[in-house]
């Protein structure tokens, strides 16, 4: 085992003695080049044996759920599996058809099957997802039809609700007859179809989903900034104080660490609201007046502070992890060689800490994008976020559906941006191995 | 940090600059929990400090909401002496919660750190194939929004073997949903990321050479990882496990959905009944908290310093 | 197939068993609850022996719809919004209930006409009637006081910030109140892109003047600090507020906005004839009525009504506190469940377009 431990390297070192013989050979007589590939293959295994019992448990415990969860986002067989003889109908037919007596007969007895079966109101709100207002079409119906429906059904379908003509209906059914579909995501970046199926986007006063995507990863960027800027001080100082000192300032860097989300946010309403501590204290101090209150919560200051706050430490732990280890003579020796102290810092000092604040940005700037709860409760009018939207499809309007599209496209994203930032400031470069 | 002897006036002033910048930081950092700490002595149910407390009338002010964290939940709350503690440490909600809360963390944690030190140690070998793509597989729970992730978790552990449907077993098998197992696994897997990337960070600037000194000089590989490895990479483990441990101590949406009666814990209580009020009984939890870790932190510096001065090492 | 009894027995042991004579009742925790426990759960257990187990949700309807689709139901009676019940029974999640089985008013009226219209279901029963309502903070107007919805919306008399609902559904309704538009026809107006737009105009007036609220907590905060003037708020957490913490708070009732709390059956249910047996117990004249001695929330019986006695404080009349009181009933909107069961996602998503252009 000691011997192996040692590989690849004991290759390496064993070349030398098989030297000038023409083809080179380990100490053992086989050739070296075979003995080094074989010797890389073990250590590859070595090293994924290490990683393998986590991949194994996360995938199983993460990736399998999160897959068959996101699978909603374009596999809903809300209409298809209930409604099954239109659905064959769509199928057989061309888009555009008008539909005939045999599409009236079979939507007549999907309808009556569906009412009867109580599974009405999932068509319905399938249908619903992609023209509102045809749910209670779909459950009234339903209703009245419960037991069987007399032909002509044409007819009987129109003096039920008129709606049963509308050509923009039977586009739209025809679209949810088959069960993979592209429409949530066309939703969640504010698309939709018209009656031909062209991809179109959402009249004006429907776009949302957009203007959330940028404002999350915008606001996350500021955030990750000024975590930045406020944490990089902090992790230095603690980082070259004697340990004793440190570890008491630590305290402090940890307390709010320990402090609910909640109680954290609810105290950030506490200060910087307009009858707030902060303004309080202001205007006791005569710096402004007390018509002149400022407002630095219910809108996005209150959010960048609030969540600046939150987020501080996950900036500040992993870059003085990273700058506890390095070696104080590095910039001693920078000043000897006539650096100024700036000099010193940018060029010794800096590039050494990069790992840490790799690991310390992407940390803040992944949280600050799924974080949702505190923006919602402190952040006014632009306080709602992508998440929030997914939450509220989860637990409010119960479309999974779009809710489920909505998180891939923002797993999407975060994996293109981290993906580029692998490419750009290369964690690679960082030499993560 | 004192300022070196060969500094200039410039650089003396930028230093004293610079203490008074961190100082500031400190502050803002540290401000939300000092106002915690007297609001959760307000009689009144609200998040306001009251003219009645400004002007410091004891009326202002009250433990109710302390005594509330014990008597909630008990059976018999007007009881005296042995039976009203042993009352409280069975039925008090808080007490359940804070107990469970530190189950579930404790091991959650532990299970994150030992699996995510060990990947993060075979991650940052060169020699790791796949490297990229493992690493997103395995930050992903970290990205993906929460909702999302209790839901999907929760069918799965609503019936765990249905997996094993896939290579032709009998799915029927207990469930994990409303276990201890359950919630310990779910927040296992959301701590896992912050334990790859700080562990990974700490690894970047880790000397490989220093294990093969190590190796050359006849140690295994497990004395080289204890002896060797370890100690140097052990800040960026403990942040790792920090940040698991506070990620499964605060979190609250996979419990809703995974966490049976049994199983709440107290950021669960705190949610509780947000439709209608947040109680200020969650003010006097933290401060407990506070308190509480304060108290623990410098106890371990205080060992720390002991076994220093035991072992004869100069403090740097 | 040796794997899977080792797998079941090692997981078997974590799983909670349920004993048989229990209900797992999931309702949304707080005060609520509280007022739950003690107006049916204490009388159920004392009169059938069958333990209650409370479960908190942050809205009930979630866990049910994950608990039928992973086929694995552990609550037995939901607390759950109209909008949801009525879904939830159209997707067939839900058991259907016989009006006929639930129990007669004391006078002996059936119960399908003592209760008050809407709150029965196919498969749903109502036990409360809430209301969202305007309230204000006396100490913030020296003259005259606030009387209407209208003044919500004019902050050149009544200056201040005002407390609002980050939604659609209790927002629009109040806009169009405002505006003029008799509380029966709010729902008509809404169906039409001309009443939508109306509403939004209306909001347009005083959203530089809004903080945004969005759990049921913050409301009656922000009042008490003085950060808003006027909001509008759960009616039983600000009679709360009123009565028992003795904040200076008024009501206004003029466009309030009706919603009942239902409890639903899941299909699959653990304990279904418990649960059927809870059902009826808390659904009953006398449990309804009592709940009001802990809660600020009206009966959906009809005959509860003259039951109503005081307040847990034992002086407070709870009569006019109801959200059901002919008072508050004046200018009221109902709720209307199949209207937001179609319109709810393409409102909120206009909602929420408006909210993020300024």
């Amino acid at each position: 085992m000691a011997n192996a431990a040692l590989d690849p390297h004991a290759a390496i070192a064993t070349t030398a003695s098989g030297v000038g013989q023409g083809l080179l050979t380990t100490a053992d007589g086989k050739p070296l080049a075979r003995a080094l590939v074989r010797s890389q293959r073990r250590a590859r295994r070595r090293a994924f044996l290490l990683v393998l019992p986590l991949l194994a448990f996360v995938v199983i415990t993460f990736v399998v759920p999160i897959g068959q969860m996101l699978q909603r986002s374009f596999y809903n067989d809300g209409f298809s599996a209930n409604m099954p003889q239109v659905s064959a109908w769509f199928a057989a037919t061309e888009r555009g058809t008008d539909p005939d007596d045999a599409a009236w007969t079979a939507l007549a007895q999907d309808l009556v099957a569906s009412a009867d079966a109580r599974s009405i109101g999932v068509v319905g709100t399938r249908v619903n997802y992609d023209m509102p207002g045809t749910r209670s079409l779909f459950t009234a119906t339903g209703r009245q039809v419960r037991g069987g429906l007399e032909p002509p059904y044409r007819e009987a379908l129109l003096e039920i609700n008129e709606t049963w003509g509308d050509p923009r209906l039977w586009s739209v059914m025809r679209e949810a007859s088959t069960p993979v579909t592209a429409n949530f995501y066309l939703a969640a970046v504010d698309r939709t179809r018209d009656d031909e199926g062209r991809v179109q986007q959402v009249a004006e006063q429907q776009r949302i989903y957009v203007t959330l995507f940028w404002r999350t990863f915008w606001l996350s960027a500021v955030i990750t900034a000024l975590t930045f800027v406020l944490g990089f001080p902090i992790a230095h100082l603690l980082a070259t104080l004697p340990m004793r000192q440190s570890n008491l300032l630590m305290i402090l860097v940890l307390l709010p660490f320990w402090t609910s989300l909640l109680v954290r946010t609810t105290s950030w309403m506490v200060l910087l609201q307009q009858q707030g501590v902060i303004n309080d204290i202001l205007v006791w101090m005569g710096v402004i007046g007390g018509g002149q209150r400022l407002q630095m919560i219910y809108n996005q200051t209150g959010t960048i502070i609030a969540m600046t706050h939150i987020l501080l430490p996950f900036m500040i732990l992993p870059l003085y992890s990273v700058m506890r280890t390095i070696n104080p003579s590095y910039v001693r020796a920078a000043r000897s060689l006539g650096a100024t102290s700036w000099t010193a810092f940018r060029r010794v000092y800096f590039p050494q800490t990069l790992p840490g604040l790799g690991a310390g940005a992407m940390l803040v700037f992944i949280l600050a994008v799924g974080y949702y709860i505190t923006p919602a409760l402190v952040g006014g009018s632009s306080g709602q976020l992508i998440s929030n939207m997914i939450a509220s499809h989860m637990t409010g309007t119960l479309n999974w559906s779009m809710a489920a599209a909505l998180a891939a496209l923002l797993l999407g994203a975060v994996l293109v941006l981290y993906w580029l930032y692998d490419r750009l400031v290369g964690v690679d470069n960082l030499k993560l191995g | 940090m004192a300022v070196p002897t060969y500094a200039s006036p410039l650089e003396r002033l930028w230093h004293y600059t610079r203490l008074t910048i961190c100082a500031l930081i400190f502050v803002f950092l540290i401000a939300p929990i000092i106002v915690i700490i007297p609001l959760s002595f307000n009689a009144e149910p609200y998040f306001t400090f009251t003219d009645r407390m400004l002007s410091f009338d004891p009326e202002g002010y009250s433990t109710r909401w302390y005594s509330s964290l014990l008597t909630f939940g008990m059976q018999n709350p007007d009881a005296t002496g042995w039976a009203f503690w042993s009352d409280a440490w069975a039925n008090a909600n808080w007490i359940k919660a804070a107990k469970n809360s530190i189950i579930i963390g404790v091991f959650s944690t532990i299970v994150a750190t030992v699996l995510g030190t060990l990947a993060a140690l075979g991650l940052s070998r060169p020699e790791m194939p796949f490297r990229r793509a493992i690493m997103a597989i395995l930050i992903s729970p970290m990205i993906v929004p929460l909702i999302i992730t209790a839901t999907g978790m929760f069918f799965f552990y609503s019936n765990p073997c249905e997996l094993l449907t896939l290579i032709g077993l009998d799915p029927q098998c207990g469930r994990l949903a409303g276990t201890y197992l359950g919630v310990i696994l779910a927040h296992a897997t959301l701590g896992i990321p912050f334990v790859i990337i700080t562990v990974t960070a700490t690894l970047v600037g880790f000397d490989q050479s220093l294990n093969r000194a190590a190796a050359s000089l006849g140690a295994n590989p497990r004395t080289t990882f204890f002896k060797v490895t370890m100690p140097l990479i052990l800040p960026g483990v403990v942040s790792g496990a920090l940040f698991a441990f506070v990620t499964s101590f605060d979190e609250v949406v996979a419990v809703l959905f995974i966490a049976g009666p049994e199983q709440q814990t107290i950021p669960r209580q705190m949610w509780n009944g947000i439709r209608e009020q947040i109680s200020p009984a969650i003010l006097a939890v933290a401060t407990l908290l506070v308190i509480f870790s304060i108290a623990l932190l410098t106890t371990v510096e205080l060992l720390r310093r002991r076994s220093e001065r035991i072992r004869g090492v100069t403090p740097r | 197939m040796k794997t899977t009894l080792i797998l079941s027995t090692a997981l078997g042991g974590f799983a909670f068993a349920a004993a048989a004579q229990e209900v797992n009742v999931v309702s949304w925790g707080g005060a609520y609850e509280v007022s739950q426990v003690e107006a049916y759960n204490k009388p159920f257990t004392a009169e059938t022996g069958i333990r209650v187990n409370m479960i908190a949700a942050d809205n009930p309807a979630t866990p049910l719809r994950a608990q039928v689709e992973a086929r694995n139901v552990s609550g037995d009676v939901f607390d759950v919004e109209v909008s949801d019940a009525i879904r939830l029974c159209d997707e067939g999640a839900l058991v259907e209930i016989d009006p006929a089985s639930l129990p007669a008013a004391p006078d002996g009226t059936p119960a399908a006409d003592d209760f008050v219209p809407g709150a029965l279901l196919d498969c749903a029963v109502a036990n409360i009637v809430w209301g969202t309502v305007i309230s204000y903070n006396t100490t913030k107007f020296e003259g005259d006081a606030p009387t209407t919805a209208a003044d919500l919306f004019d902050t050149e008399t009544f200056p201040g910030k005002r407390g609002l609902p980050k939604n659609p559904k209790r927002t629009l309704y109040l806009a169009l109140i405002a505006d003029g538009v008799p509380a029966a026809e709010v729902y008509d107006q809404l169906a039409t892109e001309e009443g939508v737009q109306r509403a939004f105009d209306k909001l347009d007036t005083i959203k530089s003047d809004v903080v945004w609220w969005e759990a049921g907590a913050q409301p009656v905060q922000l009042l008490a600090d003085g950060e808003v003037s006027m909001t509008t708020v759960y009616n039983g957490r600000v009679f709360d507020a009123m009565v028992a913490e003795n904040q200076p708070f008024e009501i206004i009732w003029d466009g309030q906005y009706m919603d009942m709390d239902m409890f639903v059956i899941p299909v699959d249910a653990p304990n279904p004839e418990a649960a059927m047996e809870y059902l009826k117990f808390a659904t009953d004249t006398q449990r309804l009525a009592d709940q009001a001695r802990y809660i600020a929330y009206g009966p959906a019986r009809k005959s509860s009504a003259s039951l109503v006695g005081l307040y847990q404080d034992g002086v407070t009349e709870m009569g006019p506190h109801m959200p059901t009181s002919p008072e508050a009933l004046a200018n009221a909107v109902m709720d209307d469940p199949e209207f937001w069961a179609d319109h709810a996602a393409e409102l909120t998503e206009r909602f929420n377009s408006w909210l993020a252009s300024s």
